[in-house]
């Protein structure tokens, strides 16, 4: 038995709010799955789980708010054989716990609540709750189950106060029901009725409140501060003669029914993917070293109207057609304007890609985002004159900047780079 | 349709597009993507929904002929005819 | 009889003289002891009162001179060893782990060495990396050894005298930052003993084990927290070797939660063992796990508030305290 806990949704993310649940107890979960909807400063997103699982209970309700890694909801993994017999929970917890010392010790912070369900079911899996020793010879001395408690000691422990509430409670054993039963009394924190909830969801599709707005714009404050403080960046830049691309994407287009077009971005994205095969460096994370990534996730920086910034990933960018890379824009824009990102597609990125689009500034100098390493910036095509085949000519220009971590990679790694994502630019047929 | 039911549609998707703008306050040769704020993307798109509501298509080397509001509403309107 | 306002150094003083006007055989020798009056001034005007026979300047040379106070001890006198500060107390570390703290056992128990060095230790000043540290967890790991640690007025009084009447050797740890401190102690204040814990202050909610420097601090935490609800015992362990055991147990028994504050390094510390202790003999009493608030494991830092920052200040007692309570 497993507990599904709050993911981290990003480096700063301490807590987040159960807005939904998405599958029910008694639901068979397979990897991928969405099981819940919960609100974070970056919105409102999709949590995944990543095994099979059946859900077995709740720990939380919907509208609790509780930090990352705090247990959700209890999930039972199949794989997992059977173990020791159970043991009636009401006798002698200290037998119990003399078995545990020797297998698990008392710290805390290691243990994973792995539980029977219920009295009901002969599970074969052994029976193991978080409570002090204090509270356990309480309850044991006084008959109280353990089973049902909230506890409100270190990582969700249960202590003597908690014991002692529920004898002052006068709790009768709680039959265990596929909702959270019990654990409904026990915590208080439950207000609006269901519909409610269902409410907030609907009215966040539309525009973000500025609430919303001023936490995803603290998010955005603590991860650059953070970078600026930590990372020593360095900067290239790189002017590209963007003809070629601009030709090809027109010739593209005009082929093609609106809905499937293809914008330069999709080029950029593309470009720096395969770029990277010259300086895998750039594809890395910094964790005190360097640690090289298989897959090129290119996380594309999208700006909210009413300011602030998401960073969702497109996933193996360098094995997807530009077809597929504007498929998955389509799919991705719009959701993070709605703040609708799933929580996978927020924390996976290996590198960085901002643009500005047109009418902005020439070039955008990146801050890059921890843990990743570099962050490629494409300012706005201008046209410019420049210098072909020895004549002076009117072109096209794009001025990209790459910003890179110097405890990562140097100025050469970084000009490579450059210099192979401008050969790929110029032979926009290939990418 | 009518240059009304025209400029109709093309504010209500304007709106979708930048809910936290007014179109109905543009002036006819103001750039609309400058003065809406709208990026590359969202155009496009909202050159799809466009064509989904009107059923025009508007080419891409036609993109500068339809900046303003004012361009657009004639293009749309010959081509509605 | 009323009390009197005295310093830690005044206190430490009384007690030296004490001991030289009560014993023969006791002698005073150290570095700088005699002429300079004490590195710490801890001595002052002792030579004057005494004479060279008693307070006896030595060479800058600690294996050298602690090998002869153990000589003098297996002679049948009655030297008090000073060693200036801890810092400098690695050299003499053979005489004091293979001689002194041994050759009772070696000799098949013939042999005594009533031997007692009086050892700084400490924080303070911006001394850094080299002339800073806390090394009592070093010593309290040799038996052999009785190891105690002045952390309060009373004991810079009384425990020295105690220590020489021991007939085996007595590390007294003092603490340089706490020389100027004022405190009051009764006027006919005396000899404390050498085996025993004290409760300095009682409480019911947790308890707070340490030692030296962080005696006051805890107390001064245990009295913020008591603003907030929270109340506080505090322990002094008093000994380090070898730990009165039982103080702490019967403490956390009654308050089922424990706190162990040092200002030595959080690895492999005094407070390493009391929580093992605790674990292995209250186990069944623990309400929440045994915290520990030691130095952060840094040489250390030159610069005034990183040398503050370095160990637990009142505040960070404090807060760990709540933390414990109100996770």
């Amino acid at each position: 038995m497993k507990e599904f806990l709050m993911p981290s949704l990003g480096a700063d993310m301490e807590a987040g709010t159960l807005v939904e649940w998405k599958k029910k107890p008694g639901d068979q979960l397979k990897p991928g799955d969405i099981i819940a909807e919960v609100e974070t400063q970056k919105g409102l997103i999709e949590i995944e789980v990543f095994e099979a699982a059946i859900l077995e209970n709740y720990l939380i309700e919907e509208g609790d708010k509780v930090p990352v890694g705090a247990p959700m909801a209890k999930l039972r993994s199949e794989s997992i054989p059977g173990k020791i017999p159970e043991k009636d929970s009401e006798t002698h917890p200290i037998q119990e716990e003399e078995q545990a010392t020797e297998s698990e010790g008392p710290v805390p912070s290691d243990s994973i609540s792995e539980e029977t369900s219920s009295k009901e079911k002969p599970s074969e899996e052994k029976h193991r709750i978080k409570a002090s020793p204090l509270a356990r010879s309480i309850a044991e001395k006084h008959n109280v189950d353990l089973n049902n408690l909230k506890g409100t000691g270190e990582g969700g422990a249960i202590i003597k106060a908690d014991v002692e509430q529920a004898m002052a409670g006068q709790k009768e054993a709680p039959k265990q029901t596929p909702e959270t039963g019990a654990l409904k009394d026990v915590m208080k924190k439950k207000t609006e009725p269901e519909t409610a909830s269902k409410q907030v969801i609907k009215s966040r599709t539309s525009t973000s409140k500025p609430g919303q707005q001023e936490s995803i714009r603290a998010a955005v404050a603590a991860a650059m501060s953070r970078s600026n403080q930590d990372i020593p960046h360095y900067y290239l830049e790189k002017k590209i003669d963007m003809l070629a691309a601009l030709n090809w994407i027109k010739e593209t287009n005009r082929q093609r029914e609106i809905s499937e077009r293809l914008l330069p971005a999709v080029l950029f994205i593309k470009a720096v993917a395969k770029a990277l095969d010259s300086a895998p460096a750039l594809n890395a994370v910094w964790d005190n070293g360097l640690q090289f990534k298989n897959e090129v996730n290119i996380g594309f920086v999208i700006s909210l109207r009413a300011g602030g910034l998401l960073v969702p990933a497109i996933r193996n960018a360098d094995t997807k057609s530009v077809d597929e890379i504007m498929a998955a824009l389509n799919d991705m824009i719009p959701r993070a304007r709605a703040l609708k990102l799933r929580s996978s597609e927020l924390s996976d990125s290996t590198i960085t890609i901002t643009s500005l689009g047109e009418n902005g500034a020439d070039k955008v100098f990146g801050v890059i985002y921890p843990p990743q390493v570099a962050i490629i910036g494409f300012g706005s095509i201008t046209d410019q004159p420049l210098v072909h085949e020895g004549m002076l000519a009117i072109r096209p220009v794009l001025q990209v900047t790459l910003a890179g971590d110097h405890r990562a990679t140097d100025g050469l790694t970084g000009s490579r780079f450059l210099q192979a994502l401008n050969n790929h630019l110029q032979n926009p047929e290939k990418l | 349709m009518t240059r009304d039911e025209i400029q109709s549609a093309i504010f209500e998707l304007l709106k979708k597009t930048a809910p936290d703008t007014d179109p109905t306050n543009l002036k006819p040769d103001e750039n609309i993507r400058e003065s809406l704020n709208i990026d590359s993307f969202d155009a496009l798109q909202f050159l799809v929904a466009l064509n989904d509501k009107l059923g025009i298509d508007i080419p891409e080397e036609d993109y500068g002929k339809t900046a303003t509001l004012g361009s657009l509403t004639d293009y749309l309107e010959e081509r509605s005819r | 009889m009323s009390d009197i306002k005295i310093t830690y150094r005044e206190a430490l003083k009384a007690g030296i003289r004490d001991a030289l006007l009560k014993e023969e055989r006791v002698f005073l020798m150290g570095e700088d002891v005699g002429r300079y009056g004490g590195a710490f001034a801890v001595s002052k005007g002792l030579l004057k009162e005494f004479g060279a026979d008693r307070i006896m300047d030595v060479p800058l040379s600690e294996a050298g001179f602690v090998g002869a106070g153990i000589g003098a001890a297996l002679a049948g006198v009655k030297p008090i060893v000073e060693v200036m500060t801890v810092n400098f107390a690695l050299l003499p570390m053979d005489q004091i782990v293979n001689n002194a703290a041994t050759l009772l056992h070696m000799s098949g128990g013939q042999i005594n060495v009533p031997l007692v060095i009086r050892i700084s230790a400490g924080i303070g000043k911006q001394l850094a990396a080299q002339h800073s540290h806390s090394w009592e967890p070093l010593f309290a790991h040799i038996p052999g050894l009785i190891v105690v640690s002045v952390g309060t007025h009373e004991d810079a009084r009384g425990m020295l005298h105690t220590a020489l009447e021991h007939p085996d050797p007595v590390i007294i740890f003092e603490y340089t930052s706490m020389l100027n401190l004022e405190a009051e102690i009764p006027a006919d204040a005396g000899p404390t003993n050498i085996s025993k814990a004290k409760i300095r202050r009682e409480g019911k909610d947790i308890s707070i084990i340490t030692y030296g420097i962080g005696v006051y601090k805890a107390l001064e935490a245990a009295n913020r927290l008591s603003e907030q609800g929270i109340d506080a015992e505090v322990i002094d362990l008093r000994v380090l070797r070898p730990l009165d055991e039982e103080s702490f147990i019967r403490s956390v028994t009654k308050t089922h939660r424990a706190l162990l504050v040092e200002e030595a390094w959080n690895t492999i510390n005094i407070s390493s063992e009391v929580s093992a202790r605790i674990m292995e003999k209250a186990f069944y009493e623990l309400d929440a796990p045994v915290k520990r608030l030691g130095g952060i494991e840094v040489p250390i830092p030159y610069p005034l508030h990183l040398e503050n920052a370095s160990v637990p200040q009142v505040e960070d007692i404090e807060n760990a305290v709540i933390k414990i309570l109100r996770p």
